[in-house]
């Protein structure tokens, strides 16, 4: 067996060593009766050839994107990685290491999530990051739990407009602690500002939007500040697709307290959901009760600067039952992935590449809107997700294009059973002018 | 066996810092490509209104592509890791993680699929999934099995949830969690996110979890004993079934924070324990590489009177086609979007079908004999607070060296990583004091070992007669000891563009 270097003759001079006869012998303190008498019941071992062969069938199975024009957006977006990425973020000395603990010798990853955090905070307009968390979703879950912590209260409203999946999370993270859930229904593809306002009491925690909401519309972030901030409440800002952001304001311009969001877009694949990339950043103010792991910059001895894991005694290894959170295997690997991507696009990329998400999406919108028989549902302005009100359920337009390579938008109604026709279309600088006419074409012949 | 070569100092451009990445470039300057657009021009205004969109540009890099890739790979020369040498972090079971999962897990066909694809077009991922599913189900004695969490405490997490849930259903209502004394901490922070109060239980003489504190403790408002087996110190509970019996008869749920399941593949499984609820960490287990913080992926298992509660979706097989299930009425719901850090999962497999049921036995069985390898070696020149057969990993204690020669285990952690090798878990299990925690798994040869023996007692031999050198190790890193109270008390935690 490749992976376990040790030989018959090895084997024996340990055993003498230990002082034992046989392998069998450190296992005495296993009772008898728990322990297997048959072998596992798994395939027979594979060998390298046999197994690469078996692993390409398998995924020769799936259809991915380099094999379609991808219109599905809804939280996990198909995005260019630069090369820079794979090669930089994947190299084994980030890959292969273990959380930096030893700061002396983990400097390089150290210093990559500071880097990092610091991005963070420039796209969100935030004064601090975490070096990351799973998800979009469960980010946004520990948000509403800091959020209720912070400040004393136990109500959480989410608009309806919030990622599905994410509000699915936020209600199984709150379900066993003393904090209780409204949803606030969306009017228009976006969240009513003043239903918010009515909504909002002294007892309300936060208020948690999405933006580009869930529907792909920009929110009024600065009228749901202020009616949030009115009552005391917090103003948690969930952001699906960080590209918005080398083009949108940031949520910090417009009062947000907590921001949470995906930052799968930022160079990491679509990894058929995972591993992706948690985003939370927070004001000044609110670091002590961020959850997760945070870096800071520091001196050594001798002048130099370092990095280490800094403000540990909110984290469960130090505070154990009293920790702001029980997170510790984070996604480094994700976050550094987004630092290379971020990095490489730069201050201009960023810019470049949202504006062309931007104007193909908007290129898409009014082409399929001037489709007989097909119509926006909203009117609210979006950056590169847009719902399409269809003459005939998404879903069969969906079968039909994927017969000519196109992988359709979002069914909404799988999520909201009042847009059934809905149909939540995504258009990246991925996407071609030859594929949006392509698309447009076709839906002319499924009316 | 030679002496380890005295660590020599390296030249000062070795110690030179990185500048951050913002420092390096230069305004104007890039390092992307991008298509023109290739959609006819419309005002700016007319695509996004003014009033949405940034006022100034995000202060990120503006540097070229080689200056990316200089800075990232100086940062990477500047990180320890499996690839480059011995990581002996007990309890994170660092083995080395395969080259071919990665060729596996690359592949566009899983790597470039999207989640809300049409399940006809991701068949093949379903399929793996379902695979992983059963495997993991055998390896452990469970009956079903998620893979939504996305690392080990999120998976405590689940568990957790899914138990609040089956007593909801049974009409009861439980607000107590047990805990040993000798638990990772996320074990009590999962309980406290779950909403549950934590009641910590003492460990033995023997190491073995007090079973009168244990039976004291166990009242009707008692959800779950989250115990862990083998346990930090790596020592076997050898009371498993008493533990189990007293759990369930005060109709208590019994879990398993698997995070030391590289003892026992194949050799005994929690399901067979007694175990009703268990977690795995795939990213040390299953070979999964650690990232430097994460991804992980924390599997959970369950047997089946806890399955209707499994988070949403579940992966079925109908014939030759496999689907998600969206549709099970008792599910805690979701922990994440989606259906976990899948990426991981595909690497998982592969190591799976590449060891086998014998190739997973002979990991447990070589982990454990190189564990037991090393303290026999280690046993005279260190404290060893629990003397007994080990199995993945065993605890020293550095308090000889703390009350002889004034020399700390953090110190000699530091002094090891002039030697060439990652340092111990220190400090834990909180109930050893001067705690030293090593794991050497199953891939480190003998001649590994044998020079972090030698590296170890060559330490040993410093703290008598040059402490001096040990208390202000490490020497040959990058930086020397860094200042973590000024870091925690004035945090810097973001560059910030000079004004």
């Amino acid at each position: 067996m490749k992976y376990i270097p040790a030989t018959p003759a090895e084997r024996e001079r340990m055993l003498a060593a230990v002082g034992v006869g046989t392998v069998e012998d450190l296992f005495q303190d296993i009772p008898a009766e728990v322990r297997l008498k048959r072998p596992l019941d798994l395939p027979a071992p594979a060998s390298d050839p046999d197994l690469l062969a078996h692993m390409r069938q398998l995924a020769a199975r799936n259809v991915d994107c380099d094999r379609l024009a991808c219109f599905l957006g809804a939280g996990a977006y198909d995005h260019f990685v630069p090369s820079t990425v794979p090669h930089l973020a994947l190299r084994p000395e980030f890959l292969t290491a273990y959380t930096p603990y030893q700061a002396e010798i983990m400097q390089g990853e150290l210093q990559a999530i500071y880097e990092y955090q610091s991005m963070m905070c420039e796209l969100t307009g935030m004064d601090v990051a975490n070096a990351s968390m799973y998800d979009g979703a469960s980010a946004t879950g520990e948000a509403a739990s800091m959020a209720a912590d912070l400040t004393k209260r136990a109500e959480i409203l989410i608009s309806a407009a919030v990622h599905p999946e994410y509000r699915q999370v936020l209600r199984t993270y709150t379900s066993h602690l003393p904090i209780t859930v409204r949803e606030l229904p969306a009017v228009d593809g976006v969240t009513p500002v003043e239903a918010a306002r009515a909504a909002i009491t002294d007892a309300t925690a936060a208020l948690i939007i999405q933006s580009p909401n869930f529907f792909g519309s920009i929110e009024d972030g600065d009228a749901l500040a202020e009616a949030a901030h009115a009552h005391g409440a917090l103003l948690v800002v969930a952001v699906a697709e960080p590209i918005s952001l080398g083009l949108l304001r940031p949520p910090g311009d417009y009062g947000a307290d907590i921001v949470t969001g995906e930052g799968q877009p930022l160079g990491n694949a679509l990894n058929f959901g995972g591993p992706y990339l948690g985003m939370i950043a927070t004001r000044e103010q609110f670091v002590r009760r961020i959850p997760g792991r945070l870096v800071g910059r520091t001196v050594d001895t001798e002048g130099r600067p370092g990095y280490v894991l800094t403000l540990q005694t909110r984290e469960q290894h130090i505070r154990r039952a009293k920790a702001t959170s029980n997170i510790c295997t984070n996604e480094s690997l994700n976050a550094l992935i987004a630092a290379v991507y971020l990095s490489t696009l730069g201050r201009q990329g960023i810019q470049d590449v949202a504006e062309l998400c931007a104007r193909k999406a908007h290129y898409a919108r009014e082409r399929i809107a001037a489709l007989p028989g097909y119509a926006l549902a909203f009117d609210a302005p979006t950056f590169n997700e847009f719902v399409v009100r269809c003459p005939v359920p998404p879903a069969e337009i969906n079968r039909k294009l994927l017969a000519h390579g196109i992988l359709g938008g979002l069914p909404l109604g799988r999520f909201y059973p009042e847009y059934e026709n809905g149909w939540l279309v995504c258009v990246t600088e991925q996407r071609t002018r030859e594929e949006i006419d392509r698309l447009v074409d076709h839906l002319e012949t499924v009316r | 066996m030679s002496a380890p070569e005295t660590p020599t100092r390296k030249p000062s451009l070795f110690k030179r810092p990185v500048p951050v990445i913002f420092e390096r470039g230069t305004p104007g300057r890039i390092g992307y490509s991008l298509p023109a657009s290739d959609v006819p021009e419309a005002p700016l205004d007319a695509v996004v209104p003014a009033a949405h969109r940034r006022a100034h540009p995000a202060a990120l890099p503006e540097v070229s592509e080689l200056d990316v890739v200089r800075h990232y790979t100086a940062l990477s020369q500047r990180n320890f890791s499996i690839d480059e040498g011995f990581y002996p972090l007990g309890s994170c079971t660092m083995k080395y993680n395969p080259k071919i999962n990665e060729d596996a897990a690359r592949q566009a066909g899983f790597a470039r699929i999207h989640p809300y694809a049409p399940e006809e077009l991701v068949q093949g991922a379903l399929e793996l999934l379902w695979e992983l599913e059963h495997a993991m189900a055998e390896i452990t004695g469970m009956d079903r099995v998620t893979f939504q969490p996305a690392a080990g405490a999120h998976g405590e997490l689940t568990a957790l949830l899914m138990i609040g849930k089956y007593f909801e259903e049974k009409g009861e209502r439980r607000g107590t969690v047990i805990v040993p004394d000798s638990a990772h901490g996320t074990n009590p922070a999962s309980a406290t996110f779950a909403g549950y109060k934590v009641v910590e239980v003492k460990s033995d003489r023997r190491g073995n979890i007090d079973l009168d504190a244990l039976k004291a403790a166990l009242t009707r408002d008692v959800a779950a004993l989250m115990f862990t087996n083998p346990n930090t110190l790596g020592l076997f509970e050898e009371q498993i079934l008493e533990v189990a019996r007293a759990v369930h008869n005060v109709g208590a749920q019994l879990y398993l924070d698997g995070a030391n399941f590289n003892a026992i593949l194949g050799i005994t499984r929690p399901g067979d324990q007694g175990f009703d609820v268990m977690h795995l960490n795939l990213h040390k287990t299953f070979t999964t590489p650690h990232g430097g913080g994460g991804p992980g992926a924390g599997a959970v298992g369950v047997r089946s009177h806890l399955a209707p509660f499994l988070p949403t979706p579940t992966v079925e097989r109908d014939g030759g086609r496999f689907a998600l299930d969206y549709d099970r009425p008792k599910t805690i719901g979701k922990m994440r979007a989606f259906y976990g850090n899948f990426g991981n999962l595909v690497r998982a497999y592969t190591y799976i079908r590449t060891m086998g049921a014998s190739g997973l036995r002979e990991a447990s069985e070589m982990a454990v004999l190189n564990a037991n390898y090393l303290l026999s070696r280690l046993r005279r020149d260190f404290d060893l607070p629990y003397d007994r057969v080990c199995k993945h990993e065993f605890v020293l204690s550095g308090r000889r060296q703390r009350d002889e020669y004034h020399v700390t285990t953090r110190d000699m952690a530091k002094r090891l990583l002039d030697y060439g090798f990652h340092s111990p878990t220190i400090y834990f299990p909180l109930i050893v004091e001067e705690a030293i925690m090593i794991e050497p798994t199953e891939t480190e040869s003998l001649q590994t070992l044998d020079g972090f023996v030698d590296a170890m007692l060559a330490i040993a031999r410093e703290a008598e007669t040059d402490p001096d050198l040990v208390r202000t190790a490490p020497h040959e890193a990058r930086v020397t000891r860094l200042d973590e109270v000024t870091a925690a008390r004035k945090p810097n935690l973001r560059w910030r563009p000079e004004a």
